[in-house]
């Protein structure tokens, strides 16, 4: 029986090998490599620079201040998902899952033609004697296009806490006193916490790594980390340093990620990557 | 009018225009009572506390709280306080934080909140639970805790949605006793929700007993018990034998093909009525005395008394009683002229 069972891990196992574990080998051997064989920190070391160290800055900056904004106006929207009664809710569910069905790259593209010098806004603009915009290849736009891309991230596991909250526990705040901000401050909020901490992870990760949207929205004049991996892979052909990259956006990630744990409430036991 | 603590005055209430959840209700409970409203699934019972507690809106009718119109009110601006069914504990605070809850909002010093809950938890028998988090604790405990959270903010009225229907027999039994004895240790008004009619017979010093949205009949314990208004009444509290009658004049009722001696009267001459007899009231005798005769069908033995069922002429009488005649024996049924209770049919 119980080798019969083990039996049935087999599989996820194999899978687990194949797609997780060599490639992180993989890359973790690239980055420690020369090109022509051998083992360095050479790749490491040329990471230490002032101008890779700006490059991960301001990839983090803007990550953060991407996952910041979801979290401003997705938590409301949440909110009000959570609050609508259950056919409307499925509804708002679906429109905003919705854009998510499309290409990724496609919407990305959409709002380059929003905001270009030729683009709908201007347009608009134009149209009452108003002066164009530079909206679009700026940090601005970069941040939209993230918070764009990645608020639904944000929502849904938020959302989802929301829902399945037990509405008798916010009756009973009010029953002993509580008005409205306070029900909000000590039940609604601390008890919705492990879906903000899911939600941010979801948002900030791919925000930290993402190359399409600065590249398309940010017009590929200031480099995010990865647009770095992104270089090295497909024009430098410079695989070391690549994965030397990519290893070290994943420590600041993981640690980004701990820190994050730290609020986590201590008696949920699921729900963070720790 | 001054020592009613909350008057309810013809509330309606009706969900979206469906059919109307309570039907122009008026109550009034007095300061201090152990007032239980008492009734099936979907009678109003729960609609009513509510709108007490301010979480539901009448459709019409107005509610005084010590005289004052509190329609409009808020929950969290009410001198009232409630126990949920399902306790609702904070799950992210420790037990001591969730009996502080209420103080904190009121904004007490430090010092004052932790000798409050400490009496508080000292009241439910909760001492050594303080710092212990809600899902450790037994429905048992987590129920004195809440109890201990909403007294701790000195309610005027305390209200009980069912906060016993979780817990076991043995259980339920002890916390009646305890439930009550907290209300006359804190002398506040407890109004208190169950469909059991043996808590509302242990607790109440009133009993509302509501079906259909109506309030059917309001008095003490006993009065309910032994002069139930209506049939409905007299079924859902206790055990009864109900069958069809025909008031022939006063004091003198025809039911089981046999007239009997009865002391109601004022049912007019020939009116068709409900006879109710308690199953205790009926005395066991030989066939050939008793008043009815009957075929013993089920004789259980319940502890103090058996119960039996006695088939009589195709009506079924159930009967509590310390004596038994084996099954399938005949034996004679006495019902006292005092022991028959008239009620109007179809009331």
């Amino acid at each position: 029986m119980r080798t019969n069972q083990k039996i049935l891990a087999y599989p996820y196992i194999v899978w687990l090998i194949i797609f997780i574990v060599v490639p992180l080998i993989l890359v973790l051997y690239f980055s420690l490599s020369f090109r022509d064989g051998g083992i360095t920190l050479e790749n490491y070391r040329r990471f230490i620079s002032p101008v890779y160290g700006k490059v991960l800055y301001r990839s983090l900056k803007l990550a953060f201040i991407s996952t910041v904004f979801c979290l401003v106006l997705g938590y409301p929207m949440a909110m009000i998902i959570a609050g609508a009664d259950i056919t409307k809710r499925n509804l708002m569910v679906l429109l905003f899952v919705l854009p998510m069905w499309m290409n990724f790259l496609l919407r990305t593209y959409a709002w380059m033609t929003l905001l270009g010098k030729n683009g709908v806004i201007n347009n608009i603009l134009g149209y009452f004697n108003l002066p164009a915009l530079n909206l679009l290849y700026n940090n601005g736009a970069v941040i939209l296009g993230m918070v764009y891309n990645f608020i639904p991230f944000m929502v849904l596991p938020i959302y989802s806490v929301l829902a399945k909250m037990d509405k008798t526990l916010i009756e009973a705040a009010k029953d002993l006193g509580a008005n409205e901000i306070t029900v909000f401050r000590k039940i609604i909020f601390p008890l919705s916490l492990p879906g903000v901490i899911t939600g941010i992870t979801m948002v900030f990760m791919p925000a930290v790594s993402t190359f399409v949207i600065p590249k398309l929205l940010g017009g590929g004049q200031f480099m995010l980390i990865g647009n770095l991996v992104e270089q090295q892979f497909t024009y430098v052909y410079d695989w070391n340093f690549g994965s030397a990259i990519s290893i070290i956006m994943m420590v600041f990630i993981l640690i980004a990620m701990a820190i994050m744990a730290k609020y986590e409430d201590p008696m949920e036991e699921s729900g963070g990557l720790w | 009018m001054s020592q009613n603590i909350i008057d309810l005055k013809n509330i309606t209430k009706i969900y979206d225009g469906e059919t109307s959840v309570l039907d122009n209700i008026d109550l009034y409970i007095r300061k201090n009572e152990f007032l239980t409203l008492l009734g099936p699934s979907g009678c109003g019972k729960t609609t009513t506390l509510r709108i007490i507690g301010g979480f539901e809106y009448p459709t019409k009718g107005d509610v005084f709280f010590e005289g004052k119109r509190i329609n409009d009110l808020p929950p969290y601006k009410r001198q009232i306080n409630t126990v949920f069914q399902k306790y609702a504990l904070f799950p992210h605070m420790n037990i001591f934080e969730n009996i502080a809850f209420g103080l904190r909002i009121k904004k007490i010093s430090e010092r004052e909140i932790r000798t409050k809950v400490e009496e508080m938890l000292q009241l439910v028998g909760m001492e050594s639970f303080a710092k212990r988090t809600v899902d450790s604790l037994s429905g048992g405990q987590q129920q004195r805790v809440a109890i201990a959270r909403a007294l701790v903010n000195e309610p005027k009225v305390l209200l009980l949605d069912e906060p016993l229907g979780a817990l076991d027999l043995k259980l339920r039994k002890g916390m009646q006793i305890e439930l009550k004895k907290i209300q006359q240790e804190v002398g506040i008004t407890f109004v208190y929700v169950t469909h059991d009619q043996e808590e509302a017979l242990t607790m109440s010093d009133t009993i509302a007993v509501m079906s259909e949205g109506k309030i059917q009949q309001i008095g003490a314990p006993e009065d309910i018990y032994n002069e139930p208004k209506t049939a409905f009444i007299a079924d859902f509290i206790g055990e009864s034998n109900i069958v069809k009658g025909i008031m022939i004049k006063d004091y003198l009722v025809e039911f089981a093909d046999r007239t009997f001696v009865c002391v109601d009267r004022d049912f007019g001459e020939n009116t068709e009525v409900d006879v109710v007899v308690r199953p205790e009231d009926i005395e066991i005798t030989s066939a050939e005395t008793g008043m009815l005769k009957g075929k013993v069908i089920t004789s259980t033995f319940k502890g103090v008394h058996y119960e039996m069922i006695i088939k009589e002429d195709g009506r079924r009488w159930m009967i509590h009683s310390t004596i038994t005649a084996p099954v399938g024996s005949y034996i004679g049924m006495n019902i006292g002229p005092d022991l028959i209770h008239i009620m109007k049919r179809g009331a």
